[in-house]
């Protein structure tokens, strides 16, 4: 057994290359550098290409030349880089170009700051780049998650031909955590016969985006909506957490919600029944989940490091049958677990 | 008739790597000579199924529909770096851009530097027709000083738009390049020196030397405002005196 003690972002790099990614193009930026710098040593030991772009945007470009070449590729950055490659971006989900691409979340807006965040969850879930697309976006909440989500990321990418974003914050990517990299079975993927490799005996690949017919494009947005909705379909993935008998439900993703596993323990320690729903995949959303919830508990806390954006899509699953309430600290401030019971008993207090 | 034909020597023809459409281009636009330079120069080199381009957003955004080789159609500026990201992982394919001067010189002005500080073994076609032709005439990085174009209605101020970049100068002081030249399609004799250049600027790429690039002049008679012969002979008046023909480095084959 392949175990390790190292932290999320080395974590990450280490599980893509042993999915067999190898190429790599990014440009440094906090609280993500030991995922560029662990690419850096190790990629040339396996063959593969590491290469420091000069920008981001830039970067992003490599990939889109790497992917559209066949080859497994990703990216990583923290949150202002993320937004310079949104445009990029928005051009892989329309060439449907397998990659993947790590956001290292940290406070914004602007330069913001490099301590945790989840701020980034509108831009990440709804679309941040022009046009009607979407990721495939996973939010690890352990090093070892974020193990296995890299390493399955690379699939669902050739699977669905779209890039695939993993959602961490500044701790997922900063905190160690002993880690095991289990091979994952090989799954049988489409042949990547559109990409450019030379047309040597066969007619010549194209790589584009451009679609000046209007009827055109349509049936591009369509098909490609087609592939959103099969994803909605088939790859939701969740965490439910004492929510068997649970009175109280938290929301939460990603680094906080084991924060709020912390304060499920108190609460209930306490004789609060509280449990969890945590979104393991933000796009597509467990909207199920929490309608299915709210059909019998009618108060549920979301708790985020930003002002409110996963609670939008909660509201959408719930769909008026529960209270939804909001707890969230911004900026690098991290909701502690004592800060989180207070919530949960003044929710339970309060008459229904 | 026919077996007198046959017997003949063919010594002009639609080069293989060209497909057998008409183009999109104006009438006098430089655009569709240069295509079939490089089309004759993949041909001549063999290279036309180890060949793999990326074509600009810009009037050359249909390359891909012209050249039968694989292709990727960039994002605005972006065309070296999704070069680089193809030649890393095909490292024995040819691997060239065909970019405009917004494309290359404004927009895209940071990737074009750093693909040639790299040294990256790709080739770059840059068309300087000192305007932005797809989008109507604006205002280029490489409009001359004094012309008139859609955001500089009365002529390029340096007070208020500075000076036209000169890109082969420029990337020729850089170490990472290998070949830069700059060539014109003003004329026969230029347009023969210019398929020169673009063949040694491959050969440059096959032999693994790093960065080559050919700057072409180019006419735009469309949104110059001009009639083809026009645009050729202002071309001839005004470019090249501010941006003379040459080779600025040239490959150290023993490097
Ligand atoms: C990000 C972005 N900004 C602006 C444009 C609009 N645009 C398309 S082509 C072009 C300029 C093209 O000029 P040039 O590169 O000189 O090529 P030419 O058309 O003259 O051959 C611009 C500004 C775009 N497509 N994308
Ligand atoms: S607008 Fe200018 S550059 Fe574009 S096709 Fe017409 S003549 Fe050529």
């Amino acid at each position: 057994m392949d175990k390790r003690f190292m932290t999320g972002n080395e974590a990450i790099a280490e599980a893509a290359l042993q999915a067999g990614c190898r190429y790599y193009f990014g440009y440094p930026i906090t609280p993500q550098n030991e995922i560029p710098e662990y690419m850096s040593r190790r990629l040339p030991e396996v063959g593969g290409t590491f290469l420091q772009a000069e920008s981001e945007i830039a970067a992003i470009y490599m990939v889109y030349g790497a992917s559209g070449s066949g080859a497994r590729v990703m990216t990583s950055s923290s949150s202002p880089g993320i937004s310079l490659k949104q445009e990029g971006i928005s051009y892989i989900a329309a060439g449907e170009l397998p990659c993947v691409i790590a956001n290292i979340m940290r406070g914004g807006p602007g330069l913001g700051g490099i301590q945790p965040s989840q701020a980034d969850y509108f831009q990440a879930v709804k679309g941040g780049g022009h046009g009607d697309y979407h990721l495939l976006v996973l939010a690890p909440s352990t090093v070892q998650e974020a193990v296995s989500l890299t390493m399955e990321s690379f699939d669902l990418a050739d699977k669905y031909r779209n890039p695939v974003m993993l959602l961490g914050d500044g701790f997922i990517g900063q905190m160690m955590e002993p880690v095991v990299f289990e091979k994952r079975p090989a799954v049988s993927l489409p042949a990547k016969d559109w990409a450019c490799t030379g047309a040597k005996g066969r007619a010549s690949n194209l790589v584009k985006t451009l679609n000046l017919d209007p009827a055109e494009l349509e049936k591009h947005n369509i098909k490609l909506y087609e592939k959103y909705q099969k994803m909605r379909k088939d790859e939701v993935r969740l965490e439910n957490y004492l929510t068997d008998d649970a009175e109280v439900v938290i929301a939460a993703y990603g680094s906080v919600a084991r924060i709020a596993k912390t304060a499920i323990q108190a609460l209930r320690q306490k004789g609060i029944k509280v449990g969890m729903i945590r979104p393991i995949s933000l796009f597509p959303f467990p909207y199920q989940a929490f309608a299915d919830i709210a059909k019998r508990v009618k108060k549920i806390l979301v708790v985020e490091m930003s002002m409110g954006q996963m609670i939008e899509d909660v509201k959408l699953g719930v769909c008026g049958a529960a209270q939804v309430s909001f707890y969230g600290r911004v900026g690098g401030m991290v909701p502690s677990y004592e800060e989180i019971v207070a919530e949960i008993e003044k929710l339970v207090k309060v008459a229904p | 008739m026919i077996t007198e034909m046959n017997n003949m020597e063919r010594v002009f023809g639609r080069p293989e790597s060209l497909r057998p459409v008409s183009t999109h281009y104006c009438p006098g636009c430089g655009h569709g000579i240069v295509n079939r330079l490089v089309a004759e120069v993949i041909d001549e080199l063999g290279i036309r199924e180890q060949t793999i381009g990326v074509a600009p957003v810009g009037c050359a955004v249909f390359l891909y529909n012209y050249l039968n080789v694989d292709m990727f159609e960039a994002a605005h500026g972006r065309a070296p770096a999704i070069a680089t990201g193809c030649k890393r992982v095909h490292p024995n394919m040819t691997v060239f851009t065909y970019q405009g001067d917004g494309d290359l010189a404004a927009i895209g002005t940071a990737e074009t530097i750093h693909a040639a500080a790299r040294g990256e073994n790709i080739t770059t076609i840059f068309i300087n027709n000192a305007t932005y032709g797809m989008t109507g005439g604006q205002m280029a990085p490489t409009s001359l000083v004094g012309q008139k174009t859609t955001t500089s209605p009365t002529g390029r101020k340096i007070e208020r738009a500075g000076y036209p970049i000169k890109m082969a100068e420029l990337l020729a002081t850089l170490d990472g390049p290998a070949y830069i030249s700059r060539v014109s399609v003003s004329s026969a004799k230029y347009v023969v020196r210019a398929k020169q250049a673009i063949r040694k600027a491959f050969e440059t790429q096959i032999k693994g030397l790093g960065y080559s690039l050919v700057e072409v002049l180019s006419p735009c008679p469309t949104d110059w405002h001009m009639t083809p012969a026009a645009a050729i002979e202002w071309l001839e008046e005004n470019m090249l005196p501010h941006y003379p023909l040459g080779e600025f480095k040239v490959p150290q084959e023993a490097r």
